[in-house]
């Protein structure tokens, strides 16, 4: 049953060469309209103010040339080596193979990312870099529980990074609280306001759900910004405390850690400390999860963002259910706001913008929705990319653009395309994302 | 019409702005019987269901329900996810709702979440991993189990349902109506789209589950072979109206039953009369 409909779309698929002039034809058409205007002629204020223009034809030639025979090349490599946009083309073999490689993609990742430290001890640059993209990890982590399993789409996650970070930095400056006592309350007090958002947004779906999620984001932004007497409004939050070691300093004192272990202080130690740190925060995330997902409450997540209406006849409450998703993705998010303001030791209404909430987004949509891995290899080529990309200075933006379209072409549902049954009576089976919905968002 | 009645639908009114689709309804369905409710379509068959399993609020009329402990409940003033809970109705869909993305094994799962979720003592004993929840969550795989035994799935079930073939779906979402252990079990047109083979072993299951396990069915259903040969009592409606109700037998040789197929499909009442010959 399978195999005639692989063959036909394969015949189709290598369709002769006037398909292929064809497509380049349309292409070269396609560039000449759009070049012939940017490319084909030059205008310029003259001397004195007229303007001047020149036509530049040769260029605009050689561009749709260029077009055209890069249609083809691109066309014969999709026919060639695949896949195309139908990931039905990828032969079950492949599939399993990438499962069973991906078994050990995580742990080798997670033994990798252990030693980091160790391994780039005197390079500052790296381990910053590593606790920035451990950060968005945590974060994507953390918007998955939301997007990824209850397929509610939430544009404005980083209200609730906001939170967790003004959380810990008023009440360490105020009352001078440790940050372990703090790092709780954040969470539960970007839980408090996760479930404050649910509230108003139970009944949206879609684009509704997603605009207000939007302007929920905007709003706690304007309200840190505006409410001057206690954010201290644009000027934000300074003097953060440091995190301790359970109570003894990372500094150059004499009850320091350095000090106290015997050994020469260093600035390093507090970096490493704090890279160990957001380490096991994510791994909490990680770890609450995997197992949130095995349990009732993950696989009503899950059945909520397959089908809304079916939960209903079955006995669940997706009013609870759907605000437990909002509280725990913002409970996380929370936990990663307090570790970023104690790493900064500065923060301001700056740093909690739109952007922040569609990078995390796109970590997870890059991802693969709901995949844990996927999303901390999308976090790590998001972030990481973006970095090494740096050498090419103004065409960063482009490059790094042009990199996602593309993955997004060749794999539409994100890195890991599959979704792995959170429960099995004798094999899990790998499930193709092409049958796994994405919710009402 | 012998026996009590698990439900009892009285007066039964529901309005769509101007538009009358079920109107004064009356009619009951009996304790561990199988209840058929016919007639042409647009009838208001699927609005009855609707207004049983919470879905709408009806315009008008009482909806009670008898649990076999006593328990009377009022079903009209219920809402939407506590009907299937508290009030143990299950209920299937036209266009059938599974979780596609979900093993089969998953959806039977999902199904058992209020169980489980007081098992995990709201979630929150599960994280830690208290061997109770662990006892629980076995109990609900066995269960599964035996159902997808039932309904001969067992060996897909780590299949994603959104992979099954039409007929094993609708084999799927009854099971899985059936692992919330309900009272009162709902079907909207389960013979749909099926073959002859798959309407005669869906006939088998229904009645499988009304004699041995004792659950009364209430069913919608146009295939009327499978009607005549499983209900106990059946109720035909026409134009929002009960036109008339009885056993198979007195349902099909009634002139107004004959007249109402006739004036609407003349292929339906043509079915309706042969299998009754």
């Amino acid at each position: 049953m399978t195999a005639i409909p692989h063959e036909t779309t394969k015949a189709r698929r290598t369709a002769g060469i006037p398909f292929l002039l064809k497509t380049a034809f349309i292409n070269a058409l396609i560039a000449l309209v759009l070049f012939s205007l940017m490319i084909g002629i030059r205008t310029e204020a003259g001397s004195d103010g007229q303007l001047t223009y020149w036509t530049r034809f040769g260029d605009l030639a050689s561009i749709v040339a260029a077009v055209f025979g890069g249609s083809i090349v691109i066309e014969l490599l999709r026919q060639w080596i695949g896949p195309t946009g139908a990931e039905k083309l990828v032969p079950p073999s492949v599939q399993s193979g990438m499962s069973f490689i991906g078994r050990y993609v995580a742990p080798a990742l997670l033994i990798f990312t252990l030693l980091v430290p160790v391994i780039f001890y005197d390079q500052r640059y790296i381990l910053d870099l590593a606790i920035l993209v451990l950060t968005y990890v945590m974060l994507g982590w953390g918007l998955n529980v939301v997007v990824g399993l209850a397929g509610l789409l939430d544009l404005g996650y980083v209200a609730f990074y906001a939170v967790g970070a003004y959380s810990y930095a008023l009440l360490a400056t105020n009352f001078g609280w440790s940050f372990w006592v703090c790092l709780p309350l954040a969470g539960i007090l970007a839980a408090f306001w996760g479930m404050l958002l649910g509230f108003p947004v139970l009944r949206l779906r879609g684009d509704y759900l997603a605009i207000v999620t939007l302007a929920f984001g905007e709003i706690i932004r304007l309200v840190i910004i505006n409410w001057q007497s206690l954010t201290g409004g644009p000027n934000g939050v300074s003097g953060i405390p440091r995190p301790t070691f359970f109570g003894i300093p990372l500094d150059n004192s004499d009850d320091g850690l350095a000090a106290k272990l015997g050994i020469e202080y260093s600035p390093t130690h507090r970096i490493v400390f704090l890279f160990y740190l957001i380490l096991a925060l994510a791994l909490l995330t990680n770890w609450v999860t995997i197992r949130l997902r095995r349990l009732p409450i993950g696989r009503a997540w899950e059945a909520l963002r397959e089908d809304e209406v079916a939960c209903r006849a079955l006995g669940i409450n997706t009013t609870t259910t759907k605000l437990t998703a909002f509280a725990t993705g913002a409970m996380f998010g929370g936990f990663a706001g307090a570790f970023f303001a104690t790493r900064q030791g500065f923060i301001s209404p700056e740093s909690f913008t739109f952007q922040e909430s569609a990078l995390v987004l796109a970590i997870v949509v890059l991802g693969g929705m709901g995949s844990q891995l996927g999303v901390a290899l999308a976090a790590l080529a998001m972030i990481g990319g973006f970095e090494l990309f740096r050498s090419l200075e103004t065409y960063r933006m482009l490059v790094f653009g042009m990199a996602m379209v593309l993955i997004m072409i060749w794999r539409p549902r994100g890195l890991i395309g599959h979704r792995a049954p959170t429960v099995y009576l004798t094999k899990a089976n790998a499930i193709s994302s092409d049958l796994v919905k994405e919710g009402h968002g | 019409m012998s026996g009590e009645p698990i439900l009892s639908v009285d007066r039964l009114t529901m309005r769509f702005g101007g538009i009358v689709a079920v109107q004064d309804l009356s009619f009951a369905a009996e304790r561990k019987k199988i209840t058929a409710l016919i007639g042409p379509n647009g009838a208001g068959k699927t609005t009855v269901f609707n207004c049983i399993t919470g879905f709408y609020k009806p315009s008008g009329g009482s909806i009670r329900l008898a649990h076999d402990d006593g328990k009377v409940i009022a079903l009209e003033r219920l809402n939407d996810f506590r009907i299937a809970k508290q009030a143990k109705v299950a209920r299937t869909f036209q266009n059938i709702r599974l979780f596609p993305g979900m093993t089969a094994l998953e959806n039977l799962m999902v199904a058992q979440h209020n169980a489980l979720m007081r098992a995990s003592g709201l979630t929150f004993l599960g994280l830690i991993g208290v061997p109770s929840y662990r006892t629980a969550e076995k109990r609900a795989i066995e269960l599964a189990t035996e159902w997808l035994k039932r309904v001969n799935l067992l060996d897909r079930a780590d299949d994603a349902a959104g992979n099954f073939a039409y007929g094993d779906q609708r084999r799927l979402e009854i099971a899985r109506a059936m692992c919330t252990e309900p009272a009162l079990l709902c079907l909207d047109e389960p013979a749909a789209g099926l073959n002859a083979r798959e309407s005669a072993g869906l006939s088998e299951l229904l009645l499988s589950i009304r004699n041995e396990l004792g659950t009364s069915i209430l069913l919608i259903e146009h295939d009327m072979s499978v009607v005549m040969e499983i209900s106990d009592h059946i109720v035909v409606m026409d134009h929002g109206l009960k036109i008339a109700q009885g056993t198979p037998r007195e349902v099909r040789d009634d002139p107004k039953v004959i007249a109402a197929y006739l004036g609407t499909d003349e292929e339906e009442a043509a079915a309706v009369m042969e299998s009754g010959s």
